[in-house]
């Protein structure tokens, strides 16, 4: 066991600074910490990484992975997160990616994996429905067979930045009278222009518009969209969440956030000297690396596992609990470092009078927006009261 | 001891209760604080008709003879109903400053305005590099001739979009943070030299940047003392701590009320998810959070009359325990609403939003127990 980088590691590192340095798109700034990115900036970095053969790095080599090891993939994430890179979305990448060349048909792979890779195709997920939130399983959207087509009606919500979207992956019942709710669905890929899918923006706490109600009326797919087999969707349901899961934990953009944090802490003043120096602040923030250093240590346990072949298993539930409760802490203790300018409403002042008299530091700008924001990452990817069933069931086995 | 409240007391808070059912239910409240005003000065004129916003002054003051529970039983009314409308300032806070050290030339000017409606007032306290330390100032107010000229910049002015007048605070000597040197001024919000830029706040309110770019203000624009009001400004800022407790106390009652609920009718794997153990005893955490946070603001209601150091270490310990307590019903609101309390859609969500503000405002935890301690 050690936790130094190897020589060729370490030239690793320095290749993948050496291309962020050249390519990461100077314009997109802080991205990684930003409330107010358009649709071209978020696909803008995962296009270049295409282009470099990066944008997948954990698929098979086969379907376009690099083959690196855990360590260079943590080196990967850790280079990124040093510029706050905003990483390719998820939807496709890391979730409905390996469920087709997991499970998916030779055609499926062809047909969907190149846009991915490159970034050309925006994906979404349809999984959860006002009435199926934690118990997914309830989901009664339904898929019809009608000669070579699927006629879906339902409505799904939560669909992160399906505005965008070109293709989704959905769960639908295709077999109403099965004997367990888990053992009628099936995993159906639906091309988002298709006539009678409706998108209908949400607008959150924080006022921006992130997730949407998804409405599907005699939505007609062609069967060859059907994942794998028909009723068996809840097996890559499952399966995806668990990598959804890994992937959760946000070590890296943590760790930049508390540098951050700290930056800030250094900037504001308590009697006169940096807040940083008040121990009482000072101890909540060296809690917070604290529990960064333990999490980041079993995160990459976990991923050393995976790499020995065992698949993401119900430990990543540890991932996902502390994972989001660290990010949400770093929000809270973001907030409350910037005191009064907590307060103003930042989205909806006009600039006009920005530079003869400014509203606060800019740092503290959406700090309580991002925090009103992060209470949802104890909600979504099943909530953190699942998590723990899960650890429960699987590891207690209670 | 007696905590029970007097007959009018109890008419009053049943007349607010029916005033904020009536006129404040969700979506009248959403499109008043969208609205291009931001707040309803027809409430306003409404609870000046009621004797709302005299009741915390005496009978020889212009008002009907209350004080602080008066004031915390308005406030409790107004946290259940995220009523943005600037009692807290106007009442609360230029109203203690007249009460406590207001001339009979000037409590005759200011509290009548007051009491009938017709004036409206914000508290130009906060600094931007000040944190939540009230003696912190880097405004001046240096003699001229028989007046003062004011100049500097005041952080987050609560209700100054609305106000017509605001009280603020200065230093007339000393270096910023010296006890001594500060003191208190009225000033018109529309004097010549008086910069706002307004902007509306996360919480549903509305708040200013407030330049003071030379302002002339006349001898009698001074309340108390010159350079000894500091003592002033901290008995203020106590009262209004006290105030938002209650107002704390009201949202979370509401909010807990709410999640309750909605874990009765939210059902999830064929049950009700009030039938999960796990959620029930964090409801039950939230309830006792709720309960301990009324006992002191109980306390520290009843203690503003103390001497100074009781007085201070209440509120302080008050601030403490409520914003702990706030933190914790907001968070757990949200979660058990699960997706839904993300949305603008439902109520909860701002009432999580407003517990979250009033967290800093007046000082937050950390800053009360640093207090707490040093008066120990």
């Amino acid at each position: 066991m050690n936790l130094e980088f190897t020589a060729e590691e370490l030239a690793f590192r320095d290749e993948v600074r050496s291309f962020i340095e050249e390519n990461y798109p100077k314009h997109l700034g802080d991205a990684g910490m930003r409330e107010d990115m358009s649709p071209e900036d978020m696909v803008a970095w995962h296009k270049i990484l295409g282009e470099k053969g990066w944008s997948v790095p954990s698929w098979p080599e086969q379907h376009g992975g690099t083959n690196w090891t855990p360590t260079q993939r943590y080196i990967w994430l850790e280079e990124n997160a040093r510029v706050n890179a905003f990483m390719p979305l998820p939807f496709g990448v890391s979730m409905v990616g390996p469920v087709i060349y997991t499970f998916g048909s030779e055609e499926q792979k062809e047909r969907h994996l190149p846009g991915i890779r490159s970034g050309d195709v925006w994906w979404c997920q349809g999984y959860s429905e006002p009435g199926a939130g934690s118990d997914l399983a309830s989901l009664k959207t339904t898929a019809v067979r009608d000669g070579d087509h699927y006629v879906i009606n339902g409505q799904k919500t939560w669909t992160t930045l399906a505005q965008y979207a070109d293709w989704g992956f959905f769960l639908c019942r295709t077999d109403p009278d099965a004997a367990k709710p888990q053992e009628g669905i099936s995993f159906i890929l639906i091309d988002m222009k298709t006539p009678g899918v409706e998108v209908r923006p949400i607008k959150l706490i924080d006022g921006g518009y992130e997730v949407n109600e998804t409405w599907l009326t005699d939505v007609r797919v062609p069967v060859e969209n059907l994942v794998g087999e028909e009723n068996k969707g809840w097996t890559y349901a499952k399966f995806l969440l668990a990598h959804e899961r890994s992937g959760i934990a946000g070590v890296a953009r943590s760790k930049r956030a508390v540098e951050k944090l700290r930056e800030i802490a250094g900037k504001e003043l308590l009697d006169g000297e940096p807040l940083i120096e008040d121990l009482d602040f000072a101890r909540k923030v060296s809690q917070l690396e604290i529990d960064l250093a333990a999490l980041e240590i079993t995160e990459l346990r976990t991923l050393a596992g995976e790499q020995a072949g065992k698949g993401p298993g119900p430990e990543s539930s540890i991932l996902k609990i502390k994972g989001t409760e660290i990010q949400q802490r770093l929000t809270e203790l973001t907030l409350e470092a910037v005191g009064n300018y907590g307060a103003p409403m930042y989205g909806q002042i006009d600039d006009a009078g920005s530079n003869q008299y400014p509203i606060g530091p800019e740092y503290a700008q959406h700090s309580a927006a991002t925090y009103f924001n992060m209470r949802k990452t104890s909600i979504y990817g099943g909530s953190n009261e699942i998590q723990r069933n899960i650890i429960t069931k699987m590891i207690l086995g209670l | 001891m007696d905590f029970n409240f007097t007959e009018e007391q109890e008419m009053v808070r049943d007349g607010l209760s029916r005033l904020v059912r009536e006129q404040y239910d969700w979506d009248t409240r959403r499109g008043a604080v969208e609205s291009d005003a931001g707040w309803r000065p027809e409430i306003w004129a409404q609870l000046a008709e009621l004797g709302i916003l005299g009741m915390p002054f005496s009978e020889e003051d212009g008002g009907f003879g209350g004080g602080a529970v008066d004031a915390m039983i308005v406030m409790e009314e107004f946290g259940k109903g995220l009523v943005v409308e600037p009692f807290l300032p106007t009442v609360v806070c230029a109203g203690g400053f007249l009460k406590h050290a207001g001339t009979d030339a000037q409590k005759e000017e200011h509290i009548g305005g007051i009491v009938d409606g017709s004036r409206v007032y914000a508290f130009a306290y906060a600094e931007p590099r000040g944190r939540y330390d009230l003696a912190d100032l880097q405004t001046t107010a240096k003699k001229d001739g028989d007046g003062y000229v004011l100049n500097g910049h005041k952080a987050v002015v609560v209700g100054a979009p609305w106000a017509s007048h605001l009280v603020v605070t200065a230093r007339t000597s000393g270096e910023h943070r010296d006890r001594d040197g500060v003191s208190v001024f009225v000033v018109a919000n529309d004097a010549k030299g008086v910069v706002r830029r307004d902007y509306p706040t996360v919480d549903g309110r509305r708040a200013s940047e407030v330049y003071f770019e030379n302002v002339s203000v006349p001898a009698d624009a001074l309340i108390g003392e010159e350079g000894g009001a500091l003592p002033l400004v901290e008995r203020v800022a106590d009262e209004a701590v006290a105030a938002l407790c209650a107002e704390a106390c009201g949202a979370m009652k509401v909010a807990h009320a709410m999640t309750v609920d909605y874990s009765r009718q939210r059902k999830q794997f064929g049950v009700p998810i009030g039938k999960f153990q796990v959620l029930q005893h964090r409801m039950v955490d939230m309830f006792t959070e709720y309960e301990q946070s009324v006992s002191m603001t109980y306390l520290a209601t009843l203690k503003l009359d103390a001497p100074e150091k009781e007085r201070k270490r209440t509120a302080s310990a008050a601030k403490v325990r409520i914003g702990q307590a706030a933190r914790f019903v907001g968070q757990e609101a949200i979660q058990i609403h699960g997706g839904m309390g993300m949305t603008d859609e439902l109520a909860i969500g701002s009432y999580f939003k407003r517990l979250t503000i009033l967290n800093a405002e007046f000082g937050d935890v950390d800053h009360h127990m640093k207090r707490h301690i040093a008066l120990a």
